[in-house]
């Protein structure tokens, strides 16, 4: 137990911790936006996620920026994210839509047990790691130099870094996009009305097939900026790193309660906070037994989450 | 038109009836004979190390060695299955509570452990099985009460989160590991140790041994009271309870026993290894557990240990295998797919798509092999195909969901429950 280093750096710890929240939060989304219609766990969204980790990184190499390269100027930087992001989105999304497809729709044609489903998902996210592993191998993979961390403003003595702004800003604005397409949009009603009834809603004329397809493309978008996110805070990737972030995302879908979009946001901050603090207390070490061990103690104690889960009740 | 679907329904009857001849020819043998077959059968088994039948062998590894690897597989595919395949609870972390049990064998047993006693192996197995029973209930107990795909991943988790405390905690010698495991007792005529590092056979009898023995309580506890509550949650979980199953309370159950038999199959693993470390745990083996479950066929104790079979034996004999013996491998496996989806029986929702979705899978069966022969670089040797199982058995998972969910040799109720299901698929459900 390290108290003092923890009151120490509460501040720094916090914003770092936010950050990283920021992250677990969009990948979260894919959680909870396939649960709220399907009311299955999307096994392969953590390989989904790498899809777009390892896609940033292409991306990078191709317009010529590696990991020793200097920094490229403000413009490039900017075009070169907003090329990435879509790079990484279209093909978490992609894949996304193959893993619905491969492992979900044959299943639902023959009402299989829900054990099938998780079966048939597990199968795919270890196909696709080991594709990874095989075409871009099993070490770390490093991220192109894209930004570097520079100190913009200090709240509370923690020094905020134009990285960390970057960061939760557009996790935040890509949440409040996806909000308020399910809130508003004709599809984002038909999202709605299956996950309240999915019977009801196909007698309504609702398209099931699309829009549970639409629910696993948009959970693969999110992923797919999520990942560009987590290559330029960590600045590596590797085949495996969707284990801990999956398992860390459905964490923090499950605290925020699963199926709920808004909850997602609050648990993934809420767990990245969590995570930094603890990591003060026990050693870096135990960093990520935290996170399982909150998520433990939240079915325990509060298994609906703490917004309650809700994609489809009246409002989101 | 309808006499043309009626003929449909007839030919289908009949292809049915003639792919079930196994069954029937098996059954109609006279008692004795299959007795006898099965007495042989268990010779064969006991007499592998020392028969090394050559098409069978493994010439790269050590054949008994590899045998004692499978055996600890058929042992956990056979705890896997009481959880899977009984209850119908999907446990992802088999792997932890098979760490659990070979880590309290070292902890307990080894000079080497930070504990300052040393208990003989006989004390150690007990102790083994009782902590991995334990933890399965401290983990099952928050989890079991919610729905099936919490417990997944909580379990998921738990298998890596068991490696993690095994790297960062002294007591289990970190990264380093724990050196000197305890062995079991015996001794030769001579006089020389019975279980030696050198010698694997006899680890082989023993696992064998306890197999059997798991197979003859698994079969009794499935006819008992608990089974019937076991296969009653599996069905319908709701109605279990309404009919006043304490569904919790059994699903704790199934959950305990098979962890308790993960926790056996580490113990015996861990004493014949003499040393373990973390590394000896990767995540992905209880999805190879898994797999082992859903390719021999959840609920069918048979069909299990052929699954483990398949997924423990498969890699390591391809391993070592020359060129011409891989061909005949392939065609067989091409031809019996073929004959399988000729005799297939057709499924009530069955249709032209399900037909072309076999062609694919059909297409990309026959694909793998010059793509894999294409690719040097990346496949390198055969030695690579270790690293490739995942990829296969990863494959093999979503495959059999799809078209097989029942198994290799299905639980003839389980396979029943999966028909009538598919019998009575939601309104707007295009096909």
């Amino acid at each position: 137990m390290n108290i003092d280093f923890l009151i120490d750096n509460f501040a720094d710890l916090s914003v770092t911790g936010l950050a990283q929240g920021a992250i677990y939060a969009l990948v979260a989304l894919g959680y909870t936006l396939v649960y709220g219609v399907l009311r299955l766990i999307n096994f392969a969204h953590s390989e989904v996620f790498v899809t777009g980790t390892f896609a940033t990184i292409l991306t990078l190499r191709g317009i010529g920026i590696g990991p020793d390269d200097p920094v490229p100027s403000l413009l490039m930087v900017l075009l070169t994210l907003v090329l990435a992001s879509i790079v990484a989105a279209l093909s978490s999304g992609a894949v996304a839509l193959l893993v619905e497809r491969v492992a979900y729709r044959p299943l639902r044609r023959r009402n299989a047990p829900p054990l099938v489903f998780l079966i048939s998902a597990v199968g795919a996210s270890l196909v696709l790691m080991e594709i990874y592993a095989l075409f871009l191998g099993r070490d770390n993979v490093r991220v192109g130099n894209l930004i570097k961390p520079r100190t913009q403003f200090t709240v509370f003595g923690a020094d905020v870094t134009n990285r960390q702004i970057l960061i939760v800003v557009s996790a935040v604005l890509m949440m409040v996009v996806l909000d308020s397409f399910i809130s508003r949009t004709r599809l984002g009603r038909g999202v709605r009305a299956v996950s309240q009834n999915p019977d009801a809603a196909a007698l309504m004329g609702v398209n099931k097939d699309r829009v549970i397809a639409l629910t696993f493309l948009l959970g693969g978008l999110m992923a797919g900026v999520a990942a560009v996110l987590y290559d330029l805070n960590f600045g590596v990737t590797k085949f495996s790193a969707g284990f801990l972030i999956g398992l860390k995302a459905f964490t923090a879908a499950v605290l925020g309660g699963i199926g709920n979009l808004r909850g997602a946001l609050l648990g993934g901050l809420l767990l990245g906070l969590a995570e930094n603090w603890g990591q003060a207390l026990l050693g870096s070490a135990w960093r990520d037994v935290i996170a399982f061990v909150f998520l433990i103690v939240v079915l325990m104690f509060r298994p609906t989450g703490i917004l309650g889960e809700s994609l489809g009740r009246a409002r989101v | 038109m309808t006499g043309f679907v009626d003929r449909l329904r007839l030919a289908d009857e009949q292809r049915a009836a003639f792919a079930a001849w196994p069954r029937r020819w098996w059954a109609g043998l006279p008692r004795p004979v299959r007795l006898g077959a099965l007495v042989a059968f268990a010779a064969f088994l006991v007499a592998l190390p020392i028969l090394q039948p050559p098409v069978l062998t493994t010439t790269g590894t050590d054949f008994t060695g590899v045998l004692f690897t499978v055996g600890v597989y058929c042992l956990c595919a056979l705890g896997l299955n009481i959880v899977v395949g009984l209850a119908g609870l999907l446990d992802l972390g088999y792997i932890g509570f098979f760490a659990v049990g070979a880590y309290s064998v070292a902890v307990f047993g080894s000079p080497q452990s930070k504990l300052a006693t040393e208990y003989p192996w006989l004390v150690c197995i007990p102790i083994a099985i009782a902590i991995s029973m334990v933890s399965g209930a401290i983990l099952g107990g928050p989890t079991l009460r919610l729905r099936g795909d919490y417990l997944a991943i909580v379990t998921l988790g738990f298998g890596e989160i068991v490696r993690l405390t095994a790297v960062n905690s002294e007591v289990l010698g970190a990264a380093a590991g724990i050196p000197e495991v305890p062995r079991p007792p015996g001794e030769r005529a001579d006089g020389t140790r019975l279980f030696t590092i050198v010698d694997v056979t006899p680890f082989y009898w023993l696992v064998l041994a306890l197999i059997f023995l798991v197979v003859l309580a698994g079969a009794n506890l499935e006819r008992s009271r608990v089974g019937r509550a076991w296969v009653a949650i599996r069905e319908d979980e709701d109605v279990a309870q309404l009919m006043g199953v304490p569904t919790f309370r059994f699903k704790l159950w199934a959950f305990a026993m098979g962890a308790a038999v993960g926790g056996l199959s580490g113990a015996l693993f861990a004493s014949r290894q003499t040393f373990i470390n973390p590394e000896s745990f990767p995540v992905q083996t209880s999805l190879m557990f898994l797999a082992a479950v859903v390719i021999g066929g959840a609920g069918n104790k048979f069909g299990v240990v052929l699954g483990a079979v398949i997924v423990a034996y498969l890699p390591e004999r391809l391993r070592s295998i020359d060129d011409g013996l891989l061909v005949v491998w392939y065609v067989s496996l091409v031809l019996g797919l073929a004959t399988y989806l000729l005799l297939r029986r057709r499924g009530p929702r069955d249709g032209p798509r399900t037909y072309l979705r076999l062609g694919v899978v059909a297409g990309i069966l026959a694909a793998l092999p010059p793509l894999l022969l294409a690719m040097p670089e990346v496949f390198g040797s055969r030695g690579e195909i270790g690293q490739l199982r995942y990829l296969m058995f990863g494959l093999a998972l979503i495959v059999m969901s799809v078209f097989r969910p029942q198994g290799l040799i299905p639980s003839r109720r389980r396979a029943i429950e999966l028909e009538d299901r598919a019998k009575e698929v939601e309104p707007g459900a295009t096909s």
